[in-house]
């Protein structure tokens, strides 16, 4: 992996460890981390997507079964779930929300300041996504009782407005 | 007199943690008013007497700094203390919400806890 690669996956993991110790009293496992060229395979679940915009841009991923989701939503605010419902999806939101927005600050020292958008959350049965102009996702898988948390990002940088103020149309560097 | 609150924040996830919390505290709260971005918490604030309130940042339609900025520039609701409670943990977000007016700022995640801690301080601070 890049230099670049390597931060945003150790942004990831202590970021994902932290909310999950901190909002629902829960350790998650860090499993697998890789760099995934290609969309992900048609999948069944829940699967949550915000934005990050600035001069690195890119999305936020984090995917998981329905049951999973279910136990995030009692866990986060200690009420019963058994069914995926509106309440299951904003949880996920809010838990991706907290994730990513932990993996944005961890960055922004490096990358500039970074915007983040509204989450979205999608609840079915063989879907496929995939995110335009995106190449690259690195990819965190997790483990918590016995069900695993994809956590994906992906960045690249944009031509910035204030590129011209180096001169050039020139991304903005990556300061690590 | 029991104080009102409002939580201003687009996850209902969150508002409903905040809502159980601020009971946890013990202090003598009466209504806890939610709105979902910070067009509704003007609204809110219109129709009620409002003493505390606890505002996320990254809203839709009406940010938390927008209307924080509407909060501080009415002559009427300047006085009101607003605590920012959000996921922006940058420096640049943060002083601006200070610049802005913003009598405190929690980053979430929190844990039950630390954020029991905090609004108790604050409500400590605001009730007589």
């Amino acid at each position: 992996m890049t230099e670049l690669e390597n931060l945003i996956a150790g942004s990831i993991a202590r970021s994902t460890l932290e909310v999950f110790s901190t909002m629902l009293d829960a350790q998650v496992a860090l499993g697998t981390v890789s760099v995934e060229s290609r969309s992900p395979e048609a999948s069944d679940g829940v699967v949550s997507f915000i934005g990050l915009a600035g001069a690195w841009a890119g999305a936020g991923s984090l995917a998981c079964s329905p049951s999973m989701a279910c136990r995030i939503c009692s866990r986060m605010l200690m009420t019963e779930s058994p069914a995926v419902d509106d309440e299951v999806l904003d949880a996920v939101a809010e838990l991706t929300n907290m994730v990513i927005g932990g993996v944005k600050t961890d960055l922004e020292p490096s990358l500039g300041p970074l915007g983040l958008s509204i989450p979205t959350v999608v609840y079915g049965k063989n879907f496929k996504a995939k995110g335009a102009g995106i190449t690259e996702w690195i990819v965190a898988s997790f483990e918590w009782e016995e069900e695993r948390l994809i956590v994906r990002v992906c960045l690249a940088p944009t031509v910035v407005a204030h590129a011209s103020h180096h001169g050039a149309n020139v991304p903005y560097p990556l300061e690590v | 007199m029991d104080s009102e609150i409002l939580v201003v924040d687009d996850s209902a996830a969150i508002r409903k943690i905040l809502q159980r919390v601020l009971r946890q505290t013990g202090m003598s709260i009466g209504t806890i008013y939610e709105a979902g971005d910070g067009q509704e918490a003007l609204e809110t604030l219109k129709n009620h007497k409002i003493d505390l309130v606890l505002s996320d940042i990254n809203m839709p339609k009406m940010d938390g700094l927008q209307f924080l900025a509407s909060v501080k520039a009415s002559a009427a609701w300047k006085d009101i203390p607003v605590v920012m409670i959000t996921t922006e943990g940058g420096e640049t977000r943060v002083a601006e919400a200070v610049k802005l007016g913003a009598s405190g700022y929690v980053r979430k995640p929190f844990t039950a806890d630390q954020i029991k801690e905090k609004l108790t301080e604050f409500l400590e601070a605001i009730l007589p």
